[in-house]
């Protein structure tokens, strides 16, 4: 049995003004994977993502992680087992300071005091922000913000990580770091995110969502070569692929 | 924007002098929220024309700030910001209270005067009470000692998130009323009109991030309970903290000591 494996079975989800936000949605995500869900503004990456913690509940459909249907009985297993970071980090750190708000899951869990300060410890440390344990949130740099809230996640030891749009508002070295970071980690990862570099650097699979529906499903580097499917999913190839700018408007300038 | 800015960054130092280190801030938030509670309950229930006696209160603030190594003048400013409230709670006093309580050679002071000095020296006091209690203890460790002492624990978290969520909500209102000024050209805009649909979108704003915060509660497994983590002592510093303090404010409550003081001045120069 692994709790590290995400299936969803025909997802539907439609919002009460009558928006269907998820159509007919359907993938396994096995241990160790780490994959991209990628898509316009509007595809239902978001609506998606908080449905696989149980935020949103679905209108239709069935989702499992592990062995575990996701209901009311098993939502407490399941939100230990699947940790969300949300793209905001300010709505992620509510409390006073920040070694409170990573303690906060752990206390949730109900582990005692020494458990407690250990794991917020290690999950600081580990994403290098062991010096900011007693500032406050709204003190922190956007970077320092973005550790802080994968920390409060880590802390409650999860079996998967799923993160909506990681890489957003963060300066070019933060980025890098963060990806480095992310890297690192040997979880079953899920993100959603229009950094499709980052998708590259860190994405063996990718998931194309459009008006709420898969697109297509499968190894990135394959994805991000079908210029075709992805201007109907109004994406492009990432930077890194569509070769170097100076040179190619040199080469467009040669020319008569 | 720049006064909402401001007021914002003066909270904040309120919040980051709780960082400091003094004897005064060492000590368990239950012992300093209970002094301060007795020294407000002994300010507040003296007779409204009550001013001389209210005056030995003020060695509480002072010692507090002398110990605590607050700065004294950043508190006076903060006292002095709530004086236009206390203003208007008072302001018809020597209006409709005409009767004549003191005579000074000719002049005669009306009741309704004396007791708007005395509204002033009592907001003085225990809003100056109030900033030294926050400023020597934080505002989160207020609050868990709130729950501590026996508070219901929905009306802590509240309190706990109304502080947090100043700073968030103060950003959002400067970022919305800075693009209003950006466009309405240095004029009013559209005037009241426009800070209706503005205070209305702020609102709407606000919900939307207090249902976002609830998600990512509910995520890292709320169900409704705050667990506090950190138990400070309450020890025989904090024993002696409490009844010293408590009993002197007793002690000036009940006893006339300002008038004993001044009898026995007034019986050796006599």
């Amino acid at each position: 049995m692994s709790h590290h494996i995400v299936e969803v079975k025909n997802l539907q989800h439609v919002y009460p003004d009558g928006t269907i936000a998820i159509k007919d949605v359907s993938f396994r995500i096995t241990h160790g994977e780490s994959v991209a869900i990628i898509g316009a503004n509007g595809a239902g990456k978001s609506t998606l993502l908080q449905h696989l913690n149980g935020c949103l509940e679905a209108t239709s459909g069935e989702i499992r992680i592990g062995d575990t249907p996701l209901s009311k009985s098993t939502l407490p297993d399941i939100r230990r087992t699947v940790g969300m970071v949300f793209q905001y980090p300010d709505d992620q750190l509510f409390m006073p300071t920040v070694f409170e708000d990573v303690a906060f899951g752990p206390l949730n869990l109900g582990l005692s005091g020494t458990e407690v300060d250990r794991r917020v410890a290690e999950s600081l440390e580990r994403v290098g922000a062991g010096h900011l344990r007693d500032k406050p949130p709204y003190h922190l740099s956007g970077g320092e913000k973005k550790r802080v809230a994968i920390a409060t996640v880590l802390a409650m030891s999860p079996d998967i990580l799923v993160m909506d749009e990681p890489t957003s508002g963060l300066d070019p070295f933060a980025r890098r770091q963060f990806i480095s970071l992310l890297r690192e980690f040997q979880h079953t990862k899920i993100f959603t995110s229009h950094d499709l570099d980052m998708v590259m650097d860190l994405c063996g699979r990718t998931i194309i969502l459009h008006e709420g529906a898969i697109m297509a499903d499968g190894p990135t580097g394959e994805i991000f070569l079908n210029e075709a499917l992805l201007a109907a999913c109004r994406l492009e190839k990432p930077f890194s692929m569509q070769g170097c700018p100076v040179c190619s408007r040199a080469l467009t300038k040669k020319k008569p | 924007m720049i006064s909402i800015n401001a007021a914002v960054t003066d909270l904040k130092r309120l919040d980051l002098l709780a960082d400091s280190d003094s004897p005064i801030h060492a000590l368990d938030a239950r012992a300093k929220v209970l002094v301060t509670l007795v020294f407000i309950v002994s300010v507040v229930s003296f007779d409204r024309y009550e001013l001389a006696r209210l005056l030995p209160f003020f060695v509480f603030p002072t010692v507090m700030i002398a110990l605590a190594g607050l700065p004294p003048l950043y508190l006076v400013r903060k006292i002095a910001f709530i004086s236009p409230f206390v203003l208007m709670v008072g302001l018809f006093n020597p209006v409709f209270d005409r009767a004549g309580l003191y005579q000074i050679g000719q002049m005669v002071i009306s009741g309704g005067w004396v007791s708007l000095v005395s509204l002033f020296v009592r907001s003085t006091l225990t809003v100056g009470a109030a900033f030294i209690l926050v400023g020597t203890t934080g505002f989160t460790a207020v609050c868990q000692a709130l729950q501590r002492l026996g508070t219901p624990q929905l009306f802590a978290v509240q309190l706990l998130f109304l502080h947090r969520y100043i700073f968030v909500l103060a950003d959002e209102t400067c970022r919305s009323s800075r693009a209003r000024e950006l466009r309405s050209c240095g004029k009013k805009g559209l005037g009241v009109a426009s800070f209706g649909s503005l205070a209305g979108h702020l609102l709407l704003r606000t919900w939307q991030r207090a249902e976002r915060i609830h998600t990512a509660m509910l995520a890292r497994g709320f169900v409704g309970l705050f667990h506090a983590h950190r138990q400070s002592r309450f020890g025989a510093a904090e024993l002696c903290f409490l009844l010293g303090w408590s009993s002197l404010f007793i002690a000036l409550r009940t006893f006339d000591i300002t008038a004993s003081l001044g009898a026995l001045f007034t019986g050796l120069f006599s």
